[in-house]
């Protein structure tokens, strides 16, 4: 099937040269000066020692810094559940939905995934603020509440009080799932298409309900599919810095801003490099476990 | 007697698996979509309103557009991000489609490595990859200060590039795998040369995932904020970290109305590709 | 050499099958199905008696599958109910109806042992964890997997694993088994064995069998009746040996089987006697039995392959005739064009006069061929006054 390169080496060179070459120096020399820094010292405003030192490293476990990574882990994490939660039944009812119907909805929940994410992350803010159209919605319903009230002869209710739904936890959560929720039902979609529909109905002929054969049939069938819609919504999420900066309050930084802010503020390279690398970690601890969830479920077939 | 028999036809009961027909799906759905697209909606909706707080509709205008057209900066950033997204794809589609070939043709040593490493940008944190990217461009290679456009585009291009242009390689990959090699042989049966073949062969195989590949690298390029919020200069703003700047110090509908035309960019090009893929794919099947 | 040539067409005998009984356990009542603007099943009436083994035969996309899909409460119908002992199934979802099915993937669940799959639906039912044990492994000994059950599906052939699908229905002693192409997958080999085994399966647990298949073959070996369907609508109703002798339409005659079909005007219509002129055969049609058509119509004559003999022709003999027909009715004179040795038998193509072919079988009952009939020989062709099927539509 595939050819040695020995047996064509004018064409491997013409072929390989190009990207291999452009992978080491745009992306591979970077990030080993970034590694390199991560063992470094700041000795002036603008020099950096490579000190191999081991302190960036001890700085980055301590207590609050430690306690920003497992933050960052558990609102990722809460994210990718609801994602999961939502995305579903979304993805269900797109793998079973006509031709026609599965092209446009397909077609609609790709849609926000091409927009930028920047304008979304607006938008997003457009709707959540004090003055925006969740909380006139929420003042409309309270008013009409209250002169229903009225009406019926009880007191009516207090003044609206504006939600705070941005800058705090929460509003990344939201912000979060908003821009990440395309992200888990293709994959999910993908894996419920290619199920053999004739396994589900053999479980509702054999007498389990949609629930029982969702969780005894599906779920396990689309396991692969799942851990993927798990993964690639959790690594973005997990790295996320624009959602945490534009939602969030003073106290729901992620790492990303803490890393940005080494780079951007502090000035502290060697530590950001640091904080940058255990990011980047985690992130493959999570894709080794993926894959580990992988390989038993496809050796378990 | 009929009126009654199509009525139960008209309201047939959903068959065990339809469950795109289950109003509890439904419901989910349709809330889905409407989290999804509301605020988008109203930002667009906002854009045309004559009132400059953002709240309520006062009256149709398109004042907001002019106001954004007439903004040199945001103008200017509007381009750098085309022009960026365009040089972007040119380079990412032919390293993309180069790396697939390598990988899809060859065995060579440090395959395995090289495989590894080009799904390292795909898997990388934006925040990792723009840090590194600030570094590199400082202390490695700086970027002169004060070059003629597009060149002083140079640093942040070079940036997307790299991290989309092992998405394109993925995606022709991906339809590379699909290829019939007995096409390649039967071509250099009949005379053709290796050049040849690879142009009239290959390449036309290739094709929707080169014009996937090109869509997908366009909008990555023209969506990123977090490596081009690093790699950026006080004179080469792209769009999207304009919008931040702006957004640090007000919500104006002149920003709905520049994000409008952004957002209306990215469908028109999205859908003419789509459309492409679509016809090339077409015409493969009839052929 | 005649008597010999009709001995040998394969009528088969009816088969016995004395666990049938009188009531009707499954009835479609004008069952319609329409998806969009596509009739699939069109005003279906149908009743199957318990203990029937019954095949729904026809080619693809004529709607069998959905008929059965429907019975198990995957599709629901547009129009007309199903009754199932009785009572109207609409309301029933298909985990709820007493029949179970054996898919024509086979559907056995890969992420579970055979054991675990055969008992699943016992679990959903809420049967006592040890009746289960003993319900699967009895279960699996009646399809000859016993000792399969700690298998994994991927560890066993195709064969296997439509054995284990059965024991999977069946363990849950369904009214009606339904079995959607139960065939196809397997080679050909393999196929002749199941067919045999589905026959004395049935006869053992005494349960009524729906098959589908396209496959007229296997209709014909292993139902106790089939229906066959066209297009939506029911072809025809009857017993696999009514099926192929008195076929009720040219749709059957030319699915079920292997037929010469000969388009005539009935010119002459008695109790006793028939006959039709076929400008295409340049003989009379004789049928010793009359035919229920009005004298004048066009109707068509299905003549089977090995209801044909064929004799030589030595050149100036004078005009073959058949004993049990007038002079010049049942024989044509033609000429041999094609020949294909299939072993057991040898189909031949003769040329008549007008350019019409005739297909015509004959066993091969010697080693060696005294006739020796070969290419580009003159011959006759001669059947019997009652060996012609007159189709009137």
């Amino acid at each position: 099937m595939e050819q040695t390169w020995r047996q064509a080496k004018a064409a491997f060179a013409a072929i390989s040269i190009p990207p291999i070459a452009w992978l080491l120096l745009f992306f591979i020399v970077p990030m080993a000066v970034i590694w390199a820094y991560s063992f470094g010292e700041n000795t002036g405003p603008v020099t950096i020692d490579f000190t191999g030192t081991f302190s960036n490293y001890m700085r980055a476990a301590e207590p609050l810094y430690l306690e920003i990574f497992w933050k960052s882990v558990l609102v990722a994490g809460l994210t990718t559940i609801l994602c999961l939660l939502v995305g579903f039944p979304v993805a269900l009812a797109i793998a079973f939905a006509s031709p026609r119907m599965k092209a446009w909805l397909l077609l609609l929940i790709m849609l926000p995934f091409w927009t930028n994410l920047l304008i979304r992350t607006y938008a997003l803010i457009a709707v959540l603020r004090e003055q925006g159209y969740v909380n006139f919605t929420l003042e409309w319903l309270w008013s009409n509440a209250s002169g229903l009230m009225t009406l019926v002869g009880l007191q009516p209710l207090g003044e609206f009080e504006p939600l705070t739904l941005l800058y705090n936890n929460t509003a990344v959560v939201i912000g979060l799932v908003y821009v990440h929720l395309p992200f888990m039902v293709l994959p999910l979609y993908s894996a419920l298409d290619r199920m053999d529909r004739s396994l589900m109905e053999a479980s509702l002929d054999l007498g389990a309900g949609h629930m029982r054969t969702i969780m005894q049939v599906v779920v396990p069938l689309a396991a692969p599919g799942i851990a993927s819609g798990i993964l690639i919504t959790f690594i973005p999420a997990l790295g996320a810095y624009l959602t945490p900066d534009l939602l969030g309050g003073t106290d729901s930084q992620m790492i990303a801003n803490v890393i940005e802010r080494q780079f951007k503020r502090a000035n502290d390279w060697p530590f950001g490099a640091a904080l940058s690398f255990m990011l980047m970690y985690l992130t493959f601890i999570a894709i080794a476990v993926q894959a580990l969830v992988q390989r038993r479920s496809e050796r378990r077939r | 007697m009929t009126t009654l028999s199509q009525r139960r036809a008209r309201r047939e009961r959903p068959g065990p698996l339809e469950y795109t027909k289950r109003w509890p799906l439904r419901v989910i759905v349709l809330a889905t979509l409407a989290f999804l697209y509301l605020p988008l909606i109203t930002l667009m909706v906002f854009s045309f309103n004559t009132s400059r707080r953002n709240v309520v509709w006062q009256g149709f205008t398109t004042d907001w557009y002019v106001k954004a057209f007439n903004n040199e900066s945001l103008l200017q950033a509007f381009v750098n991000s085309l022009t960026i997204a365009f040089l972007c794809t040119i380079i990412s589609v032919i390293l993309g489609a180069l790396a697939a070939v390598m990988l899809w043709r060859f065995r060579f040593p440090g395959k395995t490595a090289v495989e590894g490493s080009m799904a390292l940008p795909i898997v990388v944190p934006e925040i990792c990859l723009g840090v590194a990217m600030l570094v590199f461009f400082a202390r490695v290679l700086p970027w002169p200060m004060g070059l003629p456009w597009p060149l002083n585009l140079g640093a942040i291009t070079i940036a997307h590039v790299s991290f989309s242009f092992p998405f394109v390689s993925t995606v022709v990959r991906a339809r590379l795998a699909s290829f019939n090699r007995e096409l390649e042989e039967a071509a250099k049966d009949l005379g053709a040369s290796e050049w040849r073949t690879f142009w009239d062969v290959l390449v036309p195989h290739m094709q929707p995932g080169l014009i996937a590949g090109a869509l997908l690298a366009f909008t990555l390029s023209l969506d990123d904020f977090v490596i081009t919020f690093f790699t950026a200069g006080p004179d080469t703003i792209t769009f999207p970290v304009k919008v931040y700047s702006m957004l640090r110090f007000s919500v104006t509908p002149e920003v709905n109305a520049a994000s409008t035309v952004l957002i209306l960019v990215t469908v028109v090009l999205t859908a003419v590709g789509l459309q492409m893929q679509n016809r090339t794919e077409a015409d493969k099947a009839k052929a | 050499m005649a008597d010999v040539a009709h001995a040998s067409s394969n009528a088969p005998a009816p088969k016995p099958a004395p666990h049938v009984k009188d009531n009707a356990i499954i009835r479609f009542e004008n069952i319609t199905k329409r998806f969009d603007k596509v009739v699939a099943v069109d005003t279906v009436n149908l009743e199957i008696k318990e203990g029937e083994f019954f095949a729904l035969l026809g080619p693809s996309g004529c709607g069998k599958t959905t008929l059965l899909r429907m019975l198990a409460g995957f599709e629901t119908p547009t129009e007309g109910r199903i009754l199932i002992d009785g009572k109207d199934v609409a309301a029933l979802p298909p985990n709820k109806r007493p029949v179970n099915m054996v898919f024509q993937s086979y559907a056995v669940f890969p992420h579970m042992k055979v054991s675990d799959n055969v008992a699943y639906g016992l679990k959903m039912d809420g049967v006592a964890a040890p009746e289960i044990k003993t319900r699967v492994s009895e279960a699996l000994e009646l399809v000859k997997l016993g000792g399969f059950g700690d298998r994994m599906p991927d560890q066993l052939s195709g064969g296997q694993r439509q054995r284990v699908a059965l024991a999977r229905a069946l363990v849950k002693r369904p009214r009606v088994l339904l079995l959607d192409e139960p065939l196809s997958a397997l080679d050909a080999k393999l196929r002749d064995q199941m067919r045999s085994e589905l026959t004395s399966l049935q006869e053992k647990v005494g349960i009524t069998f729906i098959m589908v298949t396209h496959d007229q073959d296997e209709a014909l070996a292993i139902a106790t009746r089939c229906a066959v369907m066209n297009r939506g609508v029911l072809a025809q109703v009857a017993t696999p040996a009514d099926l192929y002798e008195f076929p009720n339409s040219r749709f059957v005659a030319d699915f079920v089987g292997s037929v010469n079909m000969f388009e005539g005007v009935l010119e002459k219509d008695e109790p006793n006697e028939a006959h039709v002129r076929c400008p295409e055969l340049a003989a009379t049609v004789y049928l010793d039995h009359g035919v229920t058509g009005a004298r004048g119509s066009t109707v068509w004559v299905a003549l089977r392959p090995e209801k044909i003999e064929m004799h030589k022709r030595p050149a100036g003999s004078s005009a073959m005739k058949m004993e049990d027909a007038p002079q010049g009715a049942n024989v044509v004179a033609g000429v041999i064009r094609d020949i294909v040795y299939l072993g057991s038998e040898t189909n031949y193509e003769v040329e008549l006069e007008g350019g019409r072919r005739v297909k015509t079988f004959r066993s091969n009952l010697t080693r060696y061929d005294q006739e020796d009939f070969t290419w580009d020989e003159p011959v006759w062709l001669a059947w019997h006054a009652c060996s012609p099927a007159v189709l009137l539509s």
